[in-house]
């Protein structure tokens, strides 16, 4: 068999995955970044934002082009409230110390992932994807001595697939402009420079905080809503997600934005690249132990200060 | 007489009580109690590591299925008989604990948590994909005729409540002695303020090793006897709820208390199993337990018992 078309696709769904990753890991690093905040409760997040744009689609019905947009506005907009609201009744009142805010989310994922189980149920549920043509992957071969184009063994994408690598490509960099560019994004960063200093200087920190940790979840919830015509929206989905985000925020570096794109590209191919080749339970371990690896080499991650 | 006395007294009156209660418990009763002390094991060992040393681990599943799984393939697939298994579940538990213990102490605070979580999580997924031998979620039996050690049938009621009082007493008292030594006040040093403890002369590095090593091995043990009393080792005690488990319990008596890691896994016990006969999203009580026990409660209820009460408990 030909190596190469294989290798394109596994570079594919390996980007898919990359993409949705990146979104949800700088989601974890930003809140851990300028809160110093371990969110463990940052899968059901997403799940949560999974789940809702199917009831949004379901709700809506008419072109699922339609459904799709309105769920990818309404969930992370209900999902980041609903965080903002954690954080101020529950976080806020530990004091935001890390072990406690720890436990707090571990309590906070298992209240929303069985509420879920009891509203929802526990039936995996699909969204309809709002365009979705079948893109083969052609390859070429020596006809004649000269090259001709040819489309093997059916292998293919869809356009939606493409579609959710550009949509997270754009969003990403509209969140480096936010940081980097915007007035919201100076005080984010001020307030995680110095906390004290920020409030000194007349900057409400409480609101910085619940703002930052309303976008992660909300950044997190739009992850979903794009995976979800891929993947179907189930109540234990938040898991492997959560656990993968960890690891790329670790080999990323703690905190760092572009660690964390880095990273979660890194992972996301070899996590493609692995799983059609090998299988997705290998793919796992392997991401798992590279984690370990950038611990012994480098403790704080790729572009980790310190 | 001395505080460290008192306390000494005090647990050993404990369990000359759990031993009185042998003969008076309800059969259903009686034998949620046997697993209840072994699971209290587990999280007794957790205690060590998070309550005395003030590192939060999240991936301990991993040493207690070290130590189910060290002793039950042997006894399965090498045709082991208890006593040596049970040595090859505690020995799996030492090198677990040791090997992940000199990796993830490399980082410290937020990225241990995630760190150990991280390696459980592979650990987890080990089982699953050596599944041939492991079966994977399904997990194995362990057959009754396998479960007699030096001549006692561990399968019958009695003499399993009696081996589950005996590892949950030695096990408690072990810690008690070892919090009471100066290797324990070294610990507790760390866990009140690491960077003067480190210049006061201490190795800091070498005395959490040790810790994680001791925390681990317990763990492993308890897994061992986990599976060796009650027949069966699955994947599911390796998964992340099983990592969390003992920190909802540790939490829940008090952490940093010799009786606590008992107490919070009699109470979530039972409110689990209440809650699970009336619905299936039974892990909802723990989670609501969490964030109350952090907003309301964080000195758990021995910590409370302790301040108010018995000032000199361990």
């Amino acid at each position: 068999m030909e190596l190469a078309p294989y290798l394109i696709l596994g570079c594919i769904e390996g980007l898919v995955t990359a993409a949705v990753l990146a979104l949800m890991a700088v989601g974890l690093s930003l809140v851990f970044g300028v809160m110093r905040v371990v969110n463990v409760a940052h899968g059901e997040f997403f799940m949560l934002g999974a789940v809702l744009a199917w009831f949004v689609a379901d709700q809506l019905g008419g072109h699922p082009a339609i459904a799709f947009l309105a769920a990818l506005i309404i969930a992370p907009l209900l999902v980041g409230t609903l965080a903002m609201i954690a954080d101020m009744t529950i976080l806020k009142r530990v004091s935001y110390d890390p072990e406690r805010t720890i436990v707090a989310t571990i309590g906070l994922l298992y209240i929303i992932q069985q509420l879920t189980l009891m509203t929802y149920g526990s039936n995996a549920r699909p969204v309809e994807p709002p365009f979705n043509q079948r893109i083969a992957i052609p390859w070429f071969e020596w006809v004649d001595g000269g090259l001709s184009l040819y489309w093997p063994w059916g292998l293919g994408t869809t356009s939606y697939k493409l579609a959710v690598i550009g949509f997270a490509i754009m969003l990403l960099l509209g969140i480096w402009v936010l940081m980097t560019r915007t007035r919201i994004g100076l005080i984010m960063r001020a307030t995680q420079l110095d906390r004290d200093i920020a409030q000194a200087y007349g900057i409400h920190v409480d609101r910085v905080y619940a703002m930052v940790f309303g976008l992660g979840a909300a950044l997190a919830a739009m992850a979903a809503v794009l995976i979800v015509p891929i993947q179907q929206a189930h109540y234990l989905m938040g898991h492997d997600p959560l656990l993968l985000s960890f690891i790329v925020v670790i080999i990323g570096g703690l905190g760092s934005l572009v660690g964390t794109v880095i990273a979660a590209v890194m992972i996301g191919l070899s996590d493609g690249l692995i799983s059609v080749f090998f299988t997705p339970t290998l793919a796992k371990i392997i991401a798992t132990l590279m984690v370990t690896f950038v611990l012994i080499f480098r403790p704080s991650g790729l572009m980790g200060s310190k | 007489m001395s505080d460290s006395k008192k306390s000494v007294i005090f647990h050993l009156g404990f369990l000359g009580l759990l031993f009185l209660l042998q003969f008076l418990l309800p059969a259903y009763h009686h034998g949620n109690l046997a697993r209840i002390m072994v699971l209290a094991t587990y999280a007794m060992g957790y205690n060590i590591l998070f309550g005395y040393t003030g590192l939060l681990s999240l991936g301990h599943a991993m040493f207690f299925a070290a130590g189910m799984y060290g002793m039950g393939l042997t006894m399965t697939h090498l045709g082991w008989t208890a006593g040596p298994a049970m040595v090859a579940g505690f020995l799996a538990g030492v090198l677990v604990s040791a090997g992940i213990g000199f990796l993830a102490l490399r980082t410290s605070g937020v990225s241990f948590m995630i760190v150990t979580l991280m390696f459980a999580q592979a650990g987890f997924l080990t089982i699953l994909y050596f599944g041939e031998w492991t079966r994977g979620d399904e997990g194995f039996v362990i057959q009754q005729a396998d479960r007699v050690f030096a001549g006692i049938d561990l399968s019958d009621p009695t003499n399993r409540y009696l081996a589950a009082l005996l590892l949950f007493g030695l096990c408690l008292m072990l810690t008690i002695r070892l919090m009471q030594s100066r290797f324990g006040h070294v610990l507790i040093a760390i866990r009140e303020n690491e960077e003067r403890t480190q210049m006061l002369g201490y190795h800091v590095h070498h005395h959490k090793w040790l810790a994680v090593i001791a925390s681990g091995t317990m763990a492993a043990v308890a897994g061992a006897a986990y599976a060796l009393l009650f027949g069966y080792a699955g994947a599911t005690f390796a998964s992340v709820q099983y990592s969390i488990f003992p920190l909802l319990w540790v939490l829940l008596g008090g952490a940093g208390t010799a009786l606590g890691p008992f107490i919070g896994t009699l109470f979530m016990f039972y409110l689990i199993d209440l809650s699970s006969s009336l619905t299936t999203a039974y892990m909802l009580i723990a989670g609501v337990a969490l964030v109350l026990l952090t907003l309301f409660l964080p000195q758990g209820l021995v910590g409370e018992w302790r301040r108010r009460v018995m000032p000199w408990l361990t």
